[in-house]
């Protein structure tokens, strides 16, 4: 047939008829390739990330001994604001948005995005968000925690500005996602290569894709929560008010409809990162590709029902708590199967222990731990004991960093020989992910003992009691063990850029289609679309050369791409 | 195999080495967590014990979970590695163990949301007083909800904690017949042992939340809202908590203390209380009125 005969790939696609790219400064800044906004939004969340952690190495530092006087008690408050919001508007969330900026289109064979200038605002509105929100820093910073409960977060008792800055954060970041997540939407919806029905997606834009209902569908409530806030610190409005016919809760309920699903919003994407690399580098297909992008769509969709058991302590009826106890618990459920999807996937293959690999088995192995530390959480009696102690801080974090950010980390692994054309160095890689498996254990698992001990959290100083401070050096030393791995990929990526081994187009023999491309790719991406056959296309592609090709020496077949010198 | 001296072979072992080592270290280290902290913390009040040993049978299920799956991981990492000669066996999917485990994780679960449920009532319900009982049990209430639990025979020691920023003060039965005007105490609350003492929880500024580990779990005090908990507590002494919601700048300090005494002491001490306060009271009427006679406080010299 024609459109076979047209389809054919060919080993190397040069490029012909590209523009010189574009050079200097203002290229960055005016530019509406999405691999560009990807890049920039993937340096500007990093360094984000990097002042989320001194925030973060600050309060270990003040925890260090029970009565420190290292930062006052309103700095304190600050800095566990500035920190946690950070990581999640400003560092996770867009983080995703930037790796997925840059591969969605590869991914599934497109040119750019839907629309290549709502996506260079998008960028721009995340940048505001940061610098509005840091700005405060030179006034007086937000203190009221990222979840800014109102009526603490009121006027009465906060009046300086900066819990302003915090609702301009949200406001701005927030729009932010909300156009990208329509941009990835329409794109996936519409500019998916021939081919690549819905059951042929790459798993991690199926988790960009449920990352991006979820936006539309949460972040208007957060939105509206805050515009709530904001007139009722400055024209007099009584949301929040209880004296005038408001309620606490209110805030509650629209923050945490929000709030849930955006843990799924930071998390499902690194579940799509786990997704490609672990069949690519176990040399076997993915292992129940429907269950696991089902799966994906279930969890979104629970994720959606389940705010409220972020409140088991408030005044609510108990049937409430039941419903969404019991709504935890089948959320579990999907969770699992793509944990045993997971390890099915390396059963039986040939592991290769490539640094993403490994930061993709260290990410399942504190998931794990994460998810079950969850379970706890949705039986609300436990949880009564629990909450708002160091427990919570525990299990959020071994599932944002443990989960998220070594999902990101194993990304940045996998797909920096595509995003610089060289790669990372392998045993500054693995040093890194050792050091940062081991801090986040040495930084988290201990504070289920201080949570359970009675430690709360969000505390400057603490009883000289039991083993707190024991327990709290322990979880400082992890949090410095953790930040040195952090630093091992900081300075790997600052040596590959320019001393990193050449990695052509396709290092790890990749499965979809962002490897038939030049590393890194052209702008506009593919002269040729090939035709996409299977959920592995680059597999197809790779067979149908070796087929091609002359069988009669024992030379290995020619595959597209020079392999990796091990 | 024989090949097991390849250099990737002895990398691969070497990092299995390693990551043996991190384990064990994370043992030694949650060693001195042995102490009874890889649990809630009991023996002040019944249904803190019930949220214990309902924490417990998770941690069981937890544990098995978890060793199983983290067991898998690390054993398909060491028997599957890539080998010379090895190949990766292609399999898709494999429906029925699909369905195997999704149904065997569902099971789990509702094992759990069963055994919750058995749990429940006991927990949120209080039980009778012993038979000592302080007299005060069965005292009109500060507020009148339906929401309260009583104990079956309906009597309970009601006690009301406010919150504000940061301090906790409780008002206890023993005023009018509308319960205002009772005795009240700040920081600690003073209660009689082995008598079912119930507490309407509010807020008078921000959110606050009461929690006395020993005591049984969290309930937030949100303001224009009452929340309600119980403890019935058998042996004498102190059990201390922090304010578990965060409320502002001194959050930190927000302590909380209740001082289990006999019933009779109990008695005693709130007589005592209320005799102060109500001298206090008297001593502040005169001086008001003193301060009238001299024409009010712009006429006193």
């Amino acid at each position: 047939m024609a459109t076979a005969e047209h389809a054919i790939p060919r080993p190397q696609i040069v490029a012909r008829g590209v523009q010189a790219p574009a050079r200097g400064w203002t290229s960055w800044i005016t530019t509406t390739d999405h691999k560009r906004i990807g890049i920039l939004y993937m340096v500007t969340t990093f360094a984000f990330f990097l002042l989320g952690g001194v925030e973060a190495l600050l309060m270990r530092l003040q925890l260090t001994s029970p009565h420190n006087t290292l930062v006052t008690p309103q700095s304190f408050n600050q800095l566990f604001t500035l920190h946690g919001s950070t990581m999640i508007f400003l560092f996770v969330v867009p983080m995703m948005a930037g790796i997925g900026n840059y591969l969605l289109p590869l991914m599934i064979g497109a040119r750019d995005m839907a629309f290549p200038r709502l996506n260079a605002l998008s960028y721009w509105l995340l940048l505001a968000g940061g610098i509005v929100f840091y700005s405060s820093l030179f006034f007086s910073a937000p203190e009221a925690g990222w979840t800014s409960y109102a009526p603490l977060s009121s006027s009465a008792y906060i009046p300086n500005n900066g819990v302003d800055a915090w609702i301009y954060l949200i406001h701005l970041t927030g729009l932010s996602s909300i156009l990208g997540a329509i941009n990835f939407y329409a794109t996936i919806a519409n500019m998916r290569a021939p081919g690549m029905g819905w059951g042929r997606l790459p798993l991690f834009v199926w988790g960009l894709l449920t990352y991006s209902v979820l936006i539309i569908v949460a972040m208007p409530l957060i939105a509206v929560a805050v515009t709530l806030l904001l007139t009722a610190r400055h024209f007099g409005t009584h949301f929040y008010d209880p004296s005038n016919g408001g309620s606490p809760l209110l805030w509650q309920h629209l923050f945490w409809f929000f709030g849930h699903p955006e843990v799924y919003i930071m998390v499902l994407p690194a579940f799509g990162i786990i997704s490609e690399i672990l069949p690519v580098f176990a040399r076997k297909p993915i292992f129940g590709y429907k269950a696991i992008a089902a799966s994906t769509v279930m969890i979104a969709f629970l994720g959606l029902l389940t705010w409220a058991h972020h409140m088991f302590a408030t005044p609510t009826p108990i049937v409430v708590f039941i419903f969404v106890m019991l709504s935890s618990y089948v959320i579990a459920v999907p969770t699992g199967v793509k944990v045993l999807n997971w390890l099915a996937t390396l059963w039986r293959g040939t592991v290769e222990f490539k640094t993403p690999l490994l930061f993709a088995v260290a990410m399942i192995s504190l998931f794990v731990i994460g998810g079950i530390s969850g379970v706890f959480l949705a039986i609300f009696p436990v949880d009564w004991q629990v909450e708002d102690t160091y427990f919570v801080v525990a299990h959020l974090h071994y599932v944002l960093v443990g989960g998220s950010v070594m999902g990101i980390f194993a990304g940045i692994y996998y797909w920096f020989p595509k995003f610089t054309g060289r790669m990372l160095a392998e045993g500054l890689g693995k040093l890194s992910c050792a050091l940062m498996w081991l801090g986040i254990n040495l930084t988290f698992l201990i504070q289920h003992s201080l949570g359970l001990d009675g430690m709360p959290r969000r505390v400057y100083e603490y009883p000289d009691i039991a083993h707190f401070q024991l327990y709290n050096i322990i979880s400082t030393v992890g949090s410095f063990t953790l930040a040195l791995g952090v630093l091992v990929t900081v300075v790997n990526v600052a040596r590959s850029l320019r001393h990193g081994v050449v990695a052509g187009p396709d290092p790890w023999r990749g499965n979809t289609l962002e490897w038939f491309v030049p590393s890194p790719p052209p702008a506009n991406n593919f002269d040729v679309i090939p035709r996409v056959r299977s959920v592995e296309p680059m597999k197809d592609i790779r067979r149908q050369i070796e087929r091609q090709s002359p069988v009669a020496d024992q030379a290995p077949a020619p595959t597209p791409t020079p392999a990796v010198p091990a | 195999m024989a090949r097991a001296t390849s250099p990737s072979h002895r990398r691969t072992l070497r990092c299995l080495l390693v990551v043996a080592l991190a384990l064990g270290a994370l043992a030694l280290l949650a060693a001195p967590a042995l102490g009874g902290t890889f649990t809630p913390q009991t023996g002040g009040s019944p249904n803190a014990n019930r949220i214990d040993s309902l924490y417990r049978v998770a941690l069981w299920i937890a544990l098995v979970i978890f060793f199983a799956v983290e067991g898998a991981l690390v054993y398909s990492l060491v028997r599957f590695r890539a080998r010379r000669g090895a190949m990766a066996a292609q399999i898709r999917g494999h429906a029925r163990l699909e369905m195997g485990w999704t149904v065997g994780a569902a099971v789990i679960l509702v094992a759990l949301a069963v055994l919750t449920f058995a749990k429940l009532d006991s927990i949120r319900t209080p039980p009778n007083s012993g038979p000592g009982e302080a007299q005060l049990a069965g005292r009109p209430a500060l507020y009148a909800t339906l929401d309260r639990r009583l104990p079956p025979n309906g009597k309970s020691l009601n006690i009301q904690v406010n919150g504000q920023q940061y301090l906790w003060r409780f008002t206890y039965p023993g005023g009018g017949p509308t319960g205002f005007g009772g005795p009240y105490s700040y920081q600690e609350m003073v209660v009689p042992t082995d008598t079912t003492v119930t507490l309407d929880v509010v807020s008078q500024d921000v959110a606050h939340s009461w929690w006395i580990p020993a005591l049984g779990g969290k309930v937030d005090a949100v303001p224009g809202y009452v929340n309600h908990t119980w403890f019935k507590i058998h042996k004498p002494g102190l059990y201390a908590g922090e304010c578990a919601e965060m409320c502002g700048r001194r959050h930190a300090d927000m302590i909380a203390v209740v001082r289990a005494v006999d019933p009779d002491r109990f008695e005693a001490w709130l007589a005592q209380r209320q005799a102060d306060i109500q001298a206090a009271n008297k001593a502040a009427e005169s001086a008001r009125a003193r301060i009238a006679r001299q024409g009010g406080l712009a006429g006193s010299p």
